[in-house]
């Protein structure tokens, strides 16, 4: 019951910032950092775009359509046609992968996931804090690992743009040897500032993709519940007319 | 009033007034519903929100292994307004569950069960089995991660029943793991067969309401006339217009929480939609925490709190069923828990209390520790009915003692039958302080302190009633 009530605390607060979305944390334990995500219309442009340039030669997101996504983000149709779509798709077709299925099991042992509903089944924490998290480990055949998600198959695709990192260690309670954080060794084409800038931009777009209603939901729902009060205000009149004489 | 022409043609060929009358301007209800009074309203506006939002929902749902997660994905996105009737039908599910939960603790603090309405619990409780099933059924139908290993969990409890429990789950699933056909098969069930029981059982469920009369909070009965009993009762009023502006109101209240959710947090931070299930139903993945939704978590930790599977299930199914006996085990006359003595009112509490605390502990990964506060909470859960039975009525010391000995002994033998191992020998020693704690209170205290005793119940309701 506290949990309901808390959530329904964080609706209220919602409500009150101009909306934007709280995001709860990850089911999975250990280095997430959460983050706030505002889905402003430039920021998830940006986000289209690393995704399709980063992301979509290996990696589908097969039950959003690009038509869908110029209307939401008011992108011109033949823009998209130019700069986000490669190779011989429609618009109204759904933004799969170039990479055969196949293939990327021989290359990487697995396939990569489709990355449709990545933020509903792991949360936006999780995914920003998996994308700051690859650090150099030779052990690995992809020469790295992730903190997040230790021992993903995944190579660290943006390590150009973030740079590399290596682990710094230190000694538990138990007097093993962990993780304490990631420091830069190599620098990236982008600050730090500017590649957390980019990965939050790149969160933002696969929240959208994950649930395109976010755009609007919380806007009806507003005027729904603005709707409803006043509803509540007259049943009550109306209620406390009828009854005015049992006591 | 004279009717009009048209009302006497119809009422010649069909009882329209006649029913309107019986059900709606002539049923007199007790004047004093509180706000415990509202959930029965709210079940059935929340079996319409179900009903119209389902429907609406099998218009674009392939149910289809190969297609269903894909096509719930489609509603959420290419189909006009599909997110909104889909989170109206996911949170719908679990306002169901809160609203009926809340109903039946009304039922439990007043009495409402006892004679004469112990069928009208009885019914309640297939509407609340048919709607466990109802639930159970449709939580597969998203094809995700989730609904699969759910119904896996579920399906295979079927199959710890001896002797036919292999086949009895084959025969639900229809194949040797779930799989489209036990998809398919659900979805009738869901669809069809489902809401029709669910229908007649609330038809049922408020004829028998209609035949003896609302009970409320003060448990005290309407004091009829004999004679003509079309006679309005004192302190009470009739149904319509009264209880139709009222439940009007709160029908609005709760629509503003309802739709709270529906727009603001529909996954309810991962308790009305679980974060694994917006990831397809894959069977060579097992999920590492497998919970089912929250309102089936209190017996899921009776379940896992008995490491035997058969016992654990069994346990599991009794804690549903007992449910249905009430109206036969607490034989007091006293209703309202208003007029009940001290210890029924710290009964009922810790009942609640640990109904609660069980749901928390079946959404969590198993633990030693949670295993044996589950295992402790379930005998509260299981005493409770024991205690209701022995508060019927004021007993002796002889009686008392030997319940408490022979209760006692019975958590004892079922722990060192079922739950002892040498490894928890410390822990359930300790905790099992906690049954013998709870039965010296609700048992031997009374021989000793008032604390037993219930209060006089006035004659009649202290309220004006208003009429016609």
């Amino acid at each position: 019951m506290s949990r309901i009530i808390r959530n329904l605390l964080v609706c209220a607060l919602a409500l009150s910032a101009n909306l934007p979305i709280a995001a709860y944390a990850a089911t999975e334990g250990g280095h997430t950092e959460s983050i706030e995500i505002d889905l402003e219309n430039s920021v998830l442009q940006r986000g289209a775009k690393y995704f399709v340039n980063y992301c979509q030669s290996c990696h589908s997101a097969t039950y959003m359509r690009y038509s869908r996504l110029a209307e939401d983000l008011e992108i011109d149709p033949k823009l998209v046609e130019q700069n986000l779509i490669f190779g011989d798709q429609d618009i109204d077709d759904t933004m799969t992968t170039a990479m055969p299925a196949q293939d990327a099991t021989s290359w990487f042992g697995n396939a990569p996931p489709d990355l449709t509903l990545v933020t509903r089944s792991h949360g936006v924490d999780w995914l920003y804090s998996y994308l700051k998290n690859f650090y150099l480990d030779p052990a690995r055949p992809q020469g790295v690992n992730n903190l997040t998600d230790p021992d993903v198959a995944m190579p660290h695709v943006l390590g150009a743009l973030q740079g590399w990192q290596k682990p710094v260690y230190e000694k538990d309670a138990n007097g093993e040897r962990v993780i304490s954080h990631l420091e830069l060794v190599g620098p990236g084409v982008l600050t730090p500032a500017e590649y957390d800038r980019l990965v939050r931009e790149l969160v933002t777009f696969l929240a959208y993709v994950g649930e395109p209603a976010l755009m609007s939901r919380a806007q009806i729902g507003t005027w729904v519940l603005l709707y409803l009060s006043v509803l509540l205000v007259l049943s009550y009149l109306l209620k406390k007319e009828y009854w005015k004489d049992v006591h | 009033m004279a009717k009009s022409r048209f009302m006497q043609w119809i009422d010649a060929r069909l009882p329209v007034t006649a029913n309107w009358e019986k059900h709606l301007s002539k049923y007199y209800a007790p004047a004093n519903f509180n706000f415990w009074c509202y959930f029965g309203s709210f079940a059935l506006l929340v079996l319409v929100i179900q009903f119209v939002s389902g429907i609406f929902l099998t218009m674009h749902y392939k149910p289809d292994a190969a297609q269903a997660f894909a096509s719930v994905e489609h509603i959420m996105r290419d189909v006009n307004w599909g997110w909104l009737i889909r989170y109206m039908h996911s949170t719908g599910a679990s306002a169901f569950f809160v609203v009926v939960y809340l109903h039946m603790f009304r039922g439990l603090m007043y009495g409402s069960f006892k004679q004469p309405r112990e069928l009208i619990w009885l019914i309640g409780m297939f509407i609340y089995l048919t709607l466990m099933a109802e639930a159970f059924f449709g939580y597969l139908l998203p094809w995700g991660q989730m609904s699969f290993w759910g119904a896996q969990v579920i399906v295979n409890l079927f199959s710890t029943v001896p002797i036919v429990g292999e086949d009895l789950a084959l025969w639900i699933r229809g194949d040797f793991n779930v799989s489209d056909a036990t998809l398919n098969r659900f979805f009738a069930l869901h669809v069809a067969l489902m809401p029709m029981v669910l229908i007649g059982l609330v038809v049922a469920h408020i004829a028998a309401l209609h035949q003896v009369g609302s009970n409320n909070p003060e448990g005290v009965e309407l004091k009829k006339n004999k004679a003509n009993t079309d006679i309005q009762p004192p302190g009470s009023v009739p149904f319509h217009p009264y209880y139709t502006v009222k439940d009007t109101f709160g029908a609005v209240a709760f629509l503003i929480l309802f739709c709270a959710v529906m727009f603001f947090a529909p996954e309810m931070g991962g308790y009305f939609l679980e974060h694994d299930n917006f990831i397809p139903a894959d069977s060579l993945a097992t999920p590492e925490h497998i919970a089912p939704l929250w309102y089936f978590t209190p017996y899921y930790s009776i379940l896992r709190a008995v490491s035997d599977p058969f016992i654990g299930v069994s346990a599991m199914g009794a804690a549903v069923v007992i449910l249905c006996f009430l109206p036969w085990i607490d034989r007091n006359p006293v209703k309202s828990v208003r007029y009940r003595s001290p210890l029924h009112k710290l009964s009922l509490t810790l009942f609640v209390a640990a109904f609660l605390a069980l749901g928390y502990l079946g959404m969590q990964p198993v633990s030693t520790l949670y295993t044996e506060i589950s295992a402790r909470l379930a005998n509260v859960y299981f005493l409770f009915f024991a205690v209701l039975w022995i508060h019927s009525r004021p007993r002796g010391a002889v009686f008392s003692i030997g319940w408490f000995i022979a209760l006692l002994g019975a958590v004892t033998l079922f722990d060192y039958i079922y739950r002892y191992s040498p490894d928890n020998l410390s822990l359930m020693a300790t905790s099992w302080l906690i049954p013998v704690a709870y039965l010296a209170v609700m048992l031997l205290l009374p021989l000793v302190t008032s604390l037993g005793r219930d209060k006089p119940v006035p004659a009649q309701i202290n309220v004006r009633g208003v009429g016609t």
